[in-house]
């Protein structure tokens, strides 16, 4: 009807640009999940024994699991039995070393803006690169080393730091935590490992980035940070998926562990396949993420960029155990067509002097719904938590949807618990004025959520920050110069 | 430079510009006056290309190219600027990035290169003192929390920046105190040269004690109904728009 909605329906229709996938040779399960695909895998992998029962417990409790119907969200039932398991590129070397890794597989990195190439590597960022259900390649690994940092693979890390992967396993997020981190514990093929030991301060950006290439595929990584007492590192989370039209199964685990005066900082730019424009295909992704500041003086920040997946269930939270510990969440989720969005945190206060913040910001555009789901809970020897949420939502033309869902559960009296919400739509109005500047439509749409979404951005690391700025811009436009 | 002839414009089918007939010429400054519901901000509307406005009759020529084929941001590029009556917020995008995101379009559009962000910081020192603006308003996000001043002020702020070739100030007056309307004044009457032109559009007289019109114009029911000098404007001060009615009855009857 009005131009403002002409404006909208155009930005809202851009083509997912990661959508093409390639042909190699793979090592695959069997479709399906039984007892037996769960010994396949940790057979593939060669792994300790002790890890193989740790999958079973996680497949056995997960059998008794129903999925969750708690969340603000609609998908026709998962059959699990239709799903693979697995699936790797075979690779003519084992070699972990990045350049003996098979070039048609750093091409696929290539093509995502992801340069392995010992030449063309990305300043201060070291990457783990993750394709289907194993790590292909990490760089920067001795730099890294020299420091006493590990940053492999997770399989690398069962092999050659059991000690290390057996105490922290499952410590964070137990294995039966809830549906998805069972599934996840008793299937998960690969991920990455990331440990700073004692009073380094890890000098470069870390960063995995996860590629799903395979049909009918899930992906199942996991993920484990140790930042030992006054460690401090920053890791970032990239991820793209082929478009296809059956919807494809990602189901992570990330557990962060930080120990006195430790701080971590995670960042996520998500933007797996989100399906078409009818809501065909697309990634659903059930994601548990929990960090634990372990130690006194500890911090976790968590910051997230949602644009991708036709489904997203994903609430990285912390538990605030040390005294004066912080949690931090910062998020900007966008939806899309028929995408569909339930995300936020939870920020446990069990230590005294604990401060958390949470900053959401969610953008819902077509028929898209998009939900925040928070919680914060001070226990009772918490005294002085302090807590600080603010929840906006921005809409974008009439048919989507915006929903926020705050749980707040207060047992100690000296808490201070504040909560700010609000929702705005771009207005014909603002679309307008920028115009009337000389400002495109196209443009302007660009400026508003980015200004929306400012908070949240100014926390990435500055690569990360213009990138996810043009995917916020690509996600809800045409093109933009 | 404007010429419109015959305009007729409507919104939900509803007519509200009903043949309106004006020539502006560079260096003149027109006002357009009248009672409310005349007609006065829609022309203004119309004039910058609001989208709910639909023009069903006449044409409107700026500097010999047809504006009604031209997009909202065209028509700016050209040399259009409306200062807003009601200016909006944009949260979180400071003034300063909003502005020069703005020039640069515009630049781009007339084929000039983009000012670099030393270039144009010195740009807007310069256009800060004219129109008297605190550097901490434009980092702040646009135009929120601000007041009906600073808004006002930002706008013509803006205008100086942007050094459009036709400004349609669009009830720039409501809602300020004298001493803003002085500033908001003086810095549009710095602004004037002989190769622009200015039209303010008001309900009041006040605003024109200090922008002086060439040339006054009284809208009714859509209608340029009469036009004279200032002269005209102090006239509808002191007698209201009743006299014009009546005088307008008379005629008609």
């Amino acid at each position: 009807m009005s131009k403002d909605n002409e404006i909208l329906e155009e930005f809202t229709s851009k083509e997912y640009e990661h959508g093409w996938s390639v042909n190699y040779e793979a090592d695959e399960a069997p479709l399906g999940l039984n007892e037996n695909i769960v010994r396949w895998i940790s057979a593939k992998k060669d792994e300790p024994e002790w890890l193989l029962e740790w999958r079973l417990k996680a497949f056995k409790a997960w059998e008794s699991m129903k999925e969750p119907s708690w969340a603000n969200i609609k998908y026709p039932k998962i059959d699990f039995q239709s799903v693979r398991y697995y699936s790797a590129p075979k690779q003519k070397s084992k070699s972990k070393d990045i350049n003996e890794v098979d070039p048609e597989l750093l091409k696929i990195y290539e093509r995502l803006g992801i340069s392995l190439n010992e030449q063309k590597r990305l300043q201060g960022i070291a990457v783990d690169a993750v394709l289907d259900s194993v790590s292909v390649g990490t760089t920067f690994r001795d730099t890294l080393s020299k420091l006493g940092v590990v940053f492999c693979s997770f399989s690398e890390a069962v092999k050659e730091h059991p000690e290390l992967v057996k105490k922290y396993l499952g410590s964070v997020v137990p294995s039966t935590d809830n549906y998805y981190a069972a599934l996840n514990s008793a299937v998960f093929s690969d991920g990455s490992f990331c440990y700073i030991p004692k009073g380094v301060r890890c000098p470069m950006e870390l960063s995995t980035y996860f590629r799903i290439n395979a049909a009918n595929t899930g992906q199942f990584e996991r993920t484990l940070i140790i930042a030992e007492d006054n460690a401090y590192v920053s890791y970032l989370e990239g991820c793209t998926a082929p478009q296809r039209d059956e919807n494809q199964l990602h189901a992570a685990v990330v557990e962060i562990h930080a120990a006195e005066n430790a701080e971590v900082k995670y960042s996520t730019v998500q933007n797996w396949y989100p399906g078409d424009k009818n809501g065909k295909g697309g990634i659903y992704n059930f994601v548990t993420k929990r960090g634990i500041c372990a130690g006194n003086h500890s911090k976790i920040s968590w910051t997230q960029v949602e644009t991708g997946s036709a489904i997203t269930w994903k609430y990285p939270s912390c538990i605030l155990k040390g005294d004066y510990s912080v949690g931090e969440f910062y998020s900007v989720a966008v939806t899309n067509n028929y995408q569909q969005a339930d995300t936020g945190t939870k920020m446990i206060h069990i230590g005294k002097n604990t401060r958390s913040r949470i900053v959401s910001k969610g953008i819902s555009a077509g028929k898209s719904q998009n939900s925040y789901r928070g919680q914060v809970q001070v226990m009772k020897r918490a005294s002085n938590a302090r807590n600080f949420s603010q929840c906006d939502s921005l809409l974008m033309g009439a048919n989507c949807g915006a929903h926020t869902f705050p749980y707040i559960d207060i047992q100690n009296s000296t808490a201070k618990v504040e909560h700010e919400a609000t929702t705005s739509k771009i207005g014909e109005d603002q679309i307008f004025y920028c115009n009337q500047r000389g400002i495109s439509a196209e443009d302007a749409v660009a400026l508003i959520v980015n200004g929306y979404a400012k908070e949240v951005l100014n926390q990435l690391p500055m690569e990360f920050a213009v990138e996810a700025q043009k995917l916020l811009a690509l996600t809800l436009e045409g093109s933009v110069g | 430079m404007l010429s419109i002839r015959n305009l007729h414009a409507s919104i939900e089918g509803t007519p509200i510009l009903n043949g309106i007939n004006l020539e502006i010429n560079a260096g003149e400054v027109h006002a357009i006056m009248g009672p409310n519901g005349s007609g006065k901000s829609t022309l203004a509307s119309v004039l910058a290309g609001r989208e709910e406005y639909e023009v069903t009759e006449g044409e409107v020529f700026f500097k010999g190219k047809n504006l009604l084929e031209l997009s909202p941001e065209d028509r700016a590029r050209e040399g259009v600027f409306m200062a807003f009556q009601y200016p909006v917020e944009i949260p979180g995008v400071s003034s300063t990035n909003f502005l020069r995101t703005a020039v640069n379009q515009v630049r781009k559009y007339r084929g000039q290169e983009p000012l670099d962000a030393v270039k144009f910081l010195s740009l807007m020192k310069e256009k800060m003192k004219l129109v008297e603006i605190d550097q901490k308003l434009l980092s702040r996000s646009l135009n929120e929390g601000f007041s009906g001043g600073e808004k006002k002020r930002n706008e013509i702020f803006q205008m100086a920046v942007l050094e459009p070739t036709l400004s349609i100030l669009d009830e720039t007056d409501s809602g300020l105190d004298i001493d803003a309307l002085k500033v908001v004044a003086n810095g549009v009457n710095q602004l004037k040269s002989a190769d622009k032109a200015t039209i303010v559009v008001t309900h009041y007289q006040r605003l024109l004690d200090y922008i002086v019109p060439d040339f006054v114009h009284v809208l009714f029911h859509g209608k340029i109904v009469k036009s004279g000098p200032k002269a005209l404007a102090m006239e509808l001060e002191e007698k209201g728009y009743d006299w014009i009615k009546e005088e307008l009855s008379g005629t008609t009857a």
